[in-house]
């Protein structure tokens, strides 16, 4: 294959930071659009590594799982942003941390 | 007539039944009147239907109906009549009748005065039910109704608490007794196929031989019910706690009756026990153990009530002592005499403590002599009679029942001079009583003296007590005639003399003072003797180490179930798991996150330190 030949190692390390990024932010921040921004990113994450790994291996799988989850994600902003507007509805806020009801 | 001995029991049931429904309508006088004329008609109808049998002593039997039947057993509510049935029911229906006559001055201010008359009522209903009984089951239900009527009346005034207690005690202690009469009852059954007392002893005289094991069993197992009821040794601690009922129920049931229904029962079934020698033994050297053991602890006590009632256990021992030897008559007379003096020292202490504002301490009583005649010659008489002495009723019977013991051969002279220590403890005692609460100076004032109703059936009993003893009792046929031999002169000499020497000791000590015994007593060992005596010999003491308290540990133990303890463990573990688990449910997202990824680090980590070939 001719052309731009990125090493694999170097995907798979932005793809790592990329999913890292995402998990912090699923753990520090509490404005639930946030959180779901954050999903978003470590799904991404994933599905370059994915292929990526389906393109250093000359393997359609790869591509295959990126489309599943591009539609994976489609399918969990639909449902995430209808959550969303309950919260707010609600609520009034989209602090989760002061959205929670359970006690133990 | 004969033929209406079945209305004898009948007249006191139904009028303890009315009583009992009507107890909140009827006047008071209606309700005396009630209680004592029952008991007087049925004593009415015993004197005519003895009078009948005097003229021709022929015991009968009388079938009112079957009681039930069940296979080959059919026992009857059948009535067995002779001489021995007519002399325990002129006692109870006759004693009764002026122990009820008493009882209507003494209970007088009593609130539940009809439930008092019900209850006493009751108890002569089924006192005479047991020695009417021609089988023994129709015995049993009357031996388990008199047991009901005394833990009744014993928690007569059950407000208080410590009452309530004596009659429990009572109540469990006869308990023990009664388990094992229906031991033996069953044995007997299954034995000898019928519980008609007379069929009975005639099918165990063709079955078994003398010294056979399974009579001996038997008799043992009639003993128990005999000595629970009569409370002697070992079962005999129920007896001075009774003493918390009303005194005249104390005279008629702890003292003339009920107490005495062992006896009885040991007379009636004589058959038996003369085919167990070895049973014969044992009931004459229990008597003898408990007449020695309750008079020491007589001499001791300072409740004028309790003195009577180790009197009585101590009496009993004596007639439990003829019926070992084989004197049964001179038991049963016994039985008779003391009926007679018993209940007239039990009524003149009712009529003391009635008019002393309810004081029990003899020592705080003193110089009653003037100011209670007849309470005085009450307790004169009776005490004479108790202690034997001569020309008094209770001196013919104890006589004769000193007399056969010496002549029984080998162990008799030993069983006559236990008796006579008896005896002589007797007469210290029941003097020390007289000296001590009716002369001396006085310290407290009487109400006054009895009113008519309580003063006839002391002077009636006083009567009894002094010529008890020239009546001639018609159980000749009823037991196996008594050897005719007499022992020697000087035998009966010292029997006679013992009694009086008792009376001498106790003027000297108690009355006069010439014979000073303080060093005596106050030496460390008469010390620990008298703690000794008085405490009962320490069996009260001893049967709460090793029953009451043990029993009263384990039913605390097993009331916080320690079964369910184990089960406990498995619900509390389950519980704190589910806390700590449930603690984690915050509901804070970023918590989640958190511990998914932590978590999700740590199990990666150590899935790594797993080498790739053992994967």
């Amino acid at each position: 294959m001719e052309g731009l030949n990125i090493p694999l190692n170097h995907i798979l390390l932005v793809s790592t930071l990329l999913f890292s990024i995402g998990m912090l932010g699923l753990m520090i921040r509490r404005n639930i659009i946030f959180i779901l921004m954050s999903l978003e990113v470590m799904l991404n994450a994933a599905a370059l590594a994915f292929v990526a790994a389906g393109a250093h291996w000359g393997q359609p799988d790869g591509q295959i799982i990126f489309m599943l989850i591009l539609t994976v994600a489609a399918a969990e902003v639909a449902v995430g942003l209808g959550l969303v507007l309950q919260v707010q509805r609600r609520f009034k806020t989209l602090d989760m941390d002061s959205a929670d009801r359970m006690r133990g | 007539m004969v033929d209406m001995i079945w209305l004898v029991p009948l007249i006191p049931l139904l009028s303890s039944i009315l009583l009992m429904l009507g107890s909140a309508t009827l006047p008071r006088v209606l309700i005396g009147l009630l209680g004592v004329c029952s008991v007087g008609a049925a004593a009415v109808l015993t004197l005519l239907v003895g009078l009948e049998f005097l003229a021709n002593p022929q015991p009968f039997q009388l079938t009112l109906w079957t009681w039930m039947q069940v296979g080959d057993f059919s026992p009857g509510i059948a009535f067995y009549f002779d001489g021995l049935t007519l002399v325990m029911m002129s006692v109870i229906t006759g004693v009764g009748f002026l122990i009820h006559l008493f009882s209507t001055e003494f209970m007088e201010e009593d609130a539940s005065y009809a439930r008092y008359f019900a209850y006493l009522n009751m108890f002569v209903a089924a006192m005479l039910m047991l020695v009417m009984a021609e089988n023994l089951l129709l015995l049993y239900l009357g031996w388990e109704g008199v047991g009901v009527c005394s833990y009744l009346l014993v928690g007569f005034w059950y407000q208080n608490s410590a009452n309530g207690q004596a009659a429990r005690k009572a109540f469990v202690v006869t308990r023990i007794g009664d388990t094992a009469m229906a031991l033996g009852l069953l044995l007997l059954f299954t034995e000898l196929g019928t519980l008609d007392i007379q069929a009975m002893m005639g099918a165990a005289d063709q079955q078994w031989q003398v010294g056979d094991r399974l009579p001996l069993i038997a008799c043992l197992l009639l003993l128990g019910g005999a000595v629970g009821k009569s409370a002697q040794l070992p079962l005999h601690t129920w007896l001075p706690d009774a003493m918390a009922g009303p005194t005249p129920v104390s005279a008629l049931i702890h003292a003339a009756t009920m107490v005495t229904a062992g006896v009885y029962l040991i007379a009636r079934t004589n058959g038996l026990f003369l085919l167990a020698p070895t049973a014969m033994m044992i009931v004459a050297l229990v008597g003898l153990a408990t007449l020695l053991m309750a008079a020491f602890t007589a001499l001791m006590q300072s409740d004028i009530k309790r003195i009577l009632a180790y009197s009585t256990i101590s009496q009993i021992g004596y007639m439990f002592l003829a019926l070992g030897v084989g004197a049964w008559t001179a038991g049963i007379f016994h039985l008779m005499t003391h009926a007679f003096f018993k209940a007239l020292l039990f009524l003149g202490s009712g009529a003391i403590i009635h008019y002393l504002h309810h004081e029990h301490d003899i020592f705080k009583m003193g110089g009653l002599r003037s100011k209670m005649p007849v309470t005085f010659w009450s307790f004169m008489i009776g005490s004479a009679a108790l202690a034997a002495l001569p020309m008094t009723s209770g001196f013919f019977s104890k006589d004769q029942i000193l007399l056969q013991a010496y002549m029984l051969p080998e162990a008799g002279p030993w069983l006559w001079l236990g008796g006579l220590l008896g005896a002589l403890l007797t007469a210290i005692y029941s003097f020390r009583l007289v000296f001590v609460v009716f002369f001396g100076e006085a310290k407290t004032q009487p109400d006054g003296d009895t009113g008519w109703r309580m003063a006839l059936p002391l002077v009636l009993l006083c009567g009894l007590a002094m010529v008890g003893g020239y009546f001639i009792i018609p159980v000749a046929e009823v037991f196996p005639a008594a050897s005719t031999e007499h022992p020697a002169h000087w035998v009966e000499y010292v029997s006679i003399s013992v009694p009086l020497i008792g009376l001498l000791l106790s003027y000297l000590i108690f009355h006069s003072g010439q014979l000073n015994v303080d060093r005596l007593v106050n030496s460390s060992l008469g010390q620990s003797l008298r703690r000794f005596w008085f405490s009962g010999w320490g069996i009260d003491w001893l049967y709460d180490r090793v029953f009451v308290r043990p029993y009263y540990r384990l039913s605390g133990t097993m009331l916080n179930e320690p079964i369910d303890a184990i089960y406990g463990l498995i619900v509390a573990i389950n519980q704190t798991f589910n806390h700590w688990l449930a603690v984690s449910q915050t509901g804070r997202i970023r918590w989640y996150v958190a511990s998914m990824v932590f978590g999700l680090i740590l199990v990666l980590t150590l899935a790594l330190q797993i080498p790739a070939e053992a994967l």
